[in-house]
């Protein structure tokens, strides 16, 4: 076939093969990998800005003034992490809740409105950041969010509507999960609202070590809900207590700039910055902390079970790790606050230090259990998939010790906003560790939700996995080295104070670009124009589960059914 | 073993952990290739409960490391109880420092005390080498007491800027950093190794 029929018509894609699940799980991938290119842009123009005003620098000079520039790093992770990485992993979870259970997705319509609002809502604050120039970062300081001497604030309510559409998308996909683990249909016909409960907290898993150890048979040999739910089901909390944050924040911030355009200033110290600053952390780490890892662990498990085709070594535990996972993410956001001097040295001590310390076991753990896993099962085909979950696990294995070390009082003094925190630790653990495991999710489910549409270039697939990982370890890797020449993490350099660590930076950065681009590629080949077009359009098939012999009708209200 | 400054825990520190990279990266792509290998034999096996252990002596190791290498850690939880032989007050709004003075110039392992008022955004305090590396840091939050207690065991003239992003207004047009005062502090009087002659 030629180059110009397969870019058309793809490889064998036929998207009227599809049923809804199929489609509403695609849309928000490709919305997620579409908003990653952006991100991906965004930051290499940061980073050719940082390389400064030297010659051969193709970049505009409009890119270096401030408003500008900080307009781009504050939509950077707002497209980047909701945007991007909230769309993939929604779209991925919500076919995967009713694959693993055995049940239809509770709502096809809300998870149709999900992808929608938070495409949506990150096209609203992008706006309002390009347009209107508002930029107070994603940390949104108090009062900085509300500084109308610096910012617009028609932009800054642009950006929270924004923001709030991306939290109002967040809470259906959190309704939509959780409806449909608690739906009393097919295999949890018979299952109480407690036993769910019980299973989706891993309790069950805790109970059968307990039983183990005290010589007594297991509490339950099939537990209701299988591990990765069980993952989803403890990130979803988290995911939904951040939500709550960050929508409270917005209202805040959406009161000071409403009152503003109406003429009625109020006190920007009636709220305490260094209170605001604890609430707002609380609520983000859940993010860092909380979610991402545990989603993460659960993926790995299934990642792990799916390649080897056995069961997960050490089950229980890491049921009942996963508990402590979401626990110890609910008492780890000091480490935020380690350089603010107002804020009581215990709880620098216990939840900045101890308490976060704790993430090292709870992922060490899990990095463990698929280790184990992968090689009782050996040996194995070096699959794409398998090759992604090596890549994630590589990725956490650098940035999560990378945060242990700057979560210290002594070590935080000198590194806390360095670009050693935001490249050594954060884009590792996005770019390596969280991408390549979602990569490795795509690979796995890519036959199941496109109907065993052939892949259009096995050598495209190799050289996105070798650029993806080689460009995000590499930038990674210099921006710490600049970080701990004293690189701030959040100012302007434009005279190339921190070259040559930013020059490689920018090549491994333009490494990573250019294996999104080759990714997407390889993904348009194989589903084609027509294909891309068809999966918006509406399904055929309304079927809303996938791989059950027989459609379960959902009872009329599963989330509440007694 | 204790770092008198930052330059040398940043350098111990940029040695340990590309070590640590390494071998991290190098056991994986190790794992990787033996998971293909039929005859593939565990070179050793690490039991659970000590793989476990040996996290949590990472984890708990690390802060009693520091706590014991790093003297600014001790000094800052204490700081309320230690008499400064120094204190200069500083105060900062509109993106405008108002300083004690243009430059101040600290004796050698003297400890001086900086107190940063802001009246209205989140700012940051940090000192920096002529070389761009960071002496310290801490942030300036409006509201809330900004205090830092520092000890000085090297020499050296030391730039000042906010470290933490307060909006555009930082900056000039053209991207100048408008907060930066070059030189504030000077330190005197130490060994060229560092510590009072």
């Amino acid at each position: 076939m030629s180059f110009v029929k397969t870019l058309i018509n793809g490889t064998n894609f036929d998207h009227t093969s599809l049923n809804a699940l199929q489609k509403v799980t695609l849309r928000p991938v490709i919305m997620s990998f579409l908003f990653y290119g952006l991100v991906a842009l965004e930051g290499m123009i940061m980073r050719m800005v940082e390389v400064g005003r030297v010659p051969g620098n193709p970049i505009p000079e409009q890119f270096f003034h401030p408003e500008h520039f900080f307009s781009i790093m504050t939509v950077h992770p707002i497209v980047g992490i909701f945007g991007s990485t909230y769309q993939l992993v929604f779209g991925a979870f919500m076919f995967l809740v009713p694959y693993l259970t055995k049940k239809p997705l509770y709502s096809v319509k809300l998870a149709n409105a999900t992808w929608i609002l938070i495409t949506l809502g990150t096209a609203l604050a992008w706006i309002a950041a390009f347009v209107w120039q508002y930029a107070p970062l994603y940390t949104l300081y108090w009062p900085l969010p509300a500084d109308t001497t610096q910012f617009s604030a028609i932009g800054g309510i642009v950006f929270i509507i924004g923001i709030a559409l991306i939290m109002f998308g967040t809470f259906g996909f959190i309704y939509n999960i959780y409806a449909t683990i608690f739906a009393r249909v097919g295999v949890h016909k018979d299952k109480t609202l407690k036993e769910l409960l019980i299973s989706g907290f891993g309790i069950d898993g805790l109970l059968n070590l307990i039983n183990k150890l005290r010589g007594k048979p297991p509490y339950t040999k099939e537990p209701a809900l299988a591990l990765p739910v069980v993952a989803i089901f403890r990130g979803t909390v988290d995911t939904f207590l951040d939500a709550i944050v960050i929508l409270g924040a917005g209202i805040l911030v959406l009161i000071y700039l409403v009152a503003d355009v109406t003429g009625w200033s109020l006190d920007v110290t009636a709220i305490d910055a260094l209170l605001y600053k604890n609430f707002f952390w609380w609520g983000l780490d859940l993010v860092a902390d909380g979610l991402v890892l545990i989603y993460v662990a659960g993926s790995w498990y299934l990642l792990a079970t799916l390649i080897t085709g056995q069961k997960l070594f050490m089950e229980n535990v890491a049921r009942a790790a996963l508990m402590l996972e979401l626990l110890v993410s609910w008492m780890v956001w000091s480490h935020h606050l380690l350089g603010d001097q107002g804020q009581p040295e215990m709880m620098k001590l216990i939840s900045g230090e101890m308490v976060t310390a704790f993430e090292l076991l709870t992922q060490g753990l899990a990095l463990f259990i698929t280790l184990v896993t992968l090689w009782k099962a050996r040996p194995l085909k070096m699959t794409m998939e398998l090759k992604y979950l090596l890549g994630g696990l590589v990725g956490f294995g650098l940035a999560v010790p990378a945060a242990i070390i700057q979560a210290d009082m002594g070590m935080n003094r000198v590194l806390h906003n360095t670009q050693w925190i935001i490249g050594a630790h954060v884009h590792i653990a996005l770019i390596v560790g969280l991408y390549m495991t979602l990569y490795s999710a795509v690979y796995v489910l890519w036959p199941l939700v496109t109907n065993n549409t052939k892949l259009y270039s096995h050598k495209l697939s190799n050289a996105h996995y070798w650029l993806h990982l080689i460009g995000g370890i590499g930038m990674g890797a210099f921006m710490g080295m600049a970080g701990l020449d004293g690189m701030l993490r959040r100012h302007l350099y434009v005279d190339g104070q921190f070259n040559p660590d930013m020059i490689f930076a920018a090549i491994c950065g333009s490494m990573l670009l250019v294996a999104w681009f080759l990714f997407l590629s390889n993904v348009v080949m194989s589903v084609g124009i027509k294909g891309l077009i068809g999966i918006f359009l509406p399904a055929k098939d309304q079927t809303a589960s996938y791989g059950i012999e027989e459609e379960i009708k959902p009872a009329d209200d599963p989330a509440f059914a007694n | 073993m204790t770092f008198t400054n930052s330059a040398e825990l940043l350098a111990f520190h940029w040695v340990a952990y590309s070590i640590y990279a390494a071998m991290i990266i190098s056991v994986v792509a190790w794992f990787g290739y033996n998971l293909t290998r039929k005859d593939a034999k565990s070179v050793f096996r690490i039991p659970f409960y000590w793989y476990m252990a040996f996290l949590v002596a990472g984890g708990v190791g690390h802060h009693i490391f520091t706590y014991n290498t790093i003297p600014w850690v001790s000094e800052d939880i204490d700081r309320h109880n230690i008499k400064p032989d120094a204190v200069y007050n500083i105060e900062v709004k509109d993106h405008k420092w108002k300083l004690p003075a243009r430059q101040i110039v600290i004796q050698c392992e003297d400890k001086v005390l900086f107190n940063v008022k802001s009246h209205d955004l989140t700012y940051g305090f940090g000192l920096f080498r002529k070389d761009g590396s960071m002496v310290m840091q801490m942030q300036v939050n409006p509201g809330s007491p900004n205090d830092i207690l520092w000890t000085f065991n090297h020499n050296g003239i030391f730039d000042m800027t906010s470290t933490e992003y307060s909006g555009p207004h930082q900056y000039s047009e053209d991207g100048e950093d408008l907060m930066l005062v070059k030189d504030f502090v000077k330190v005197v009087g130490c060994k060229d190794g560092g510590l009072k002659k």
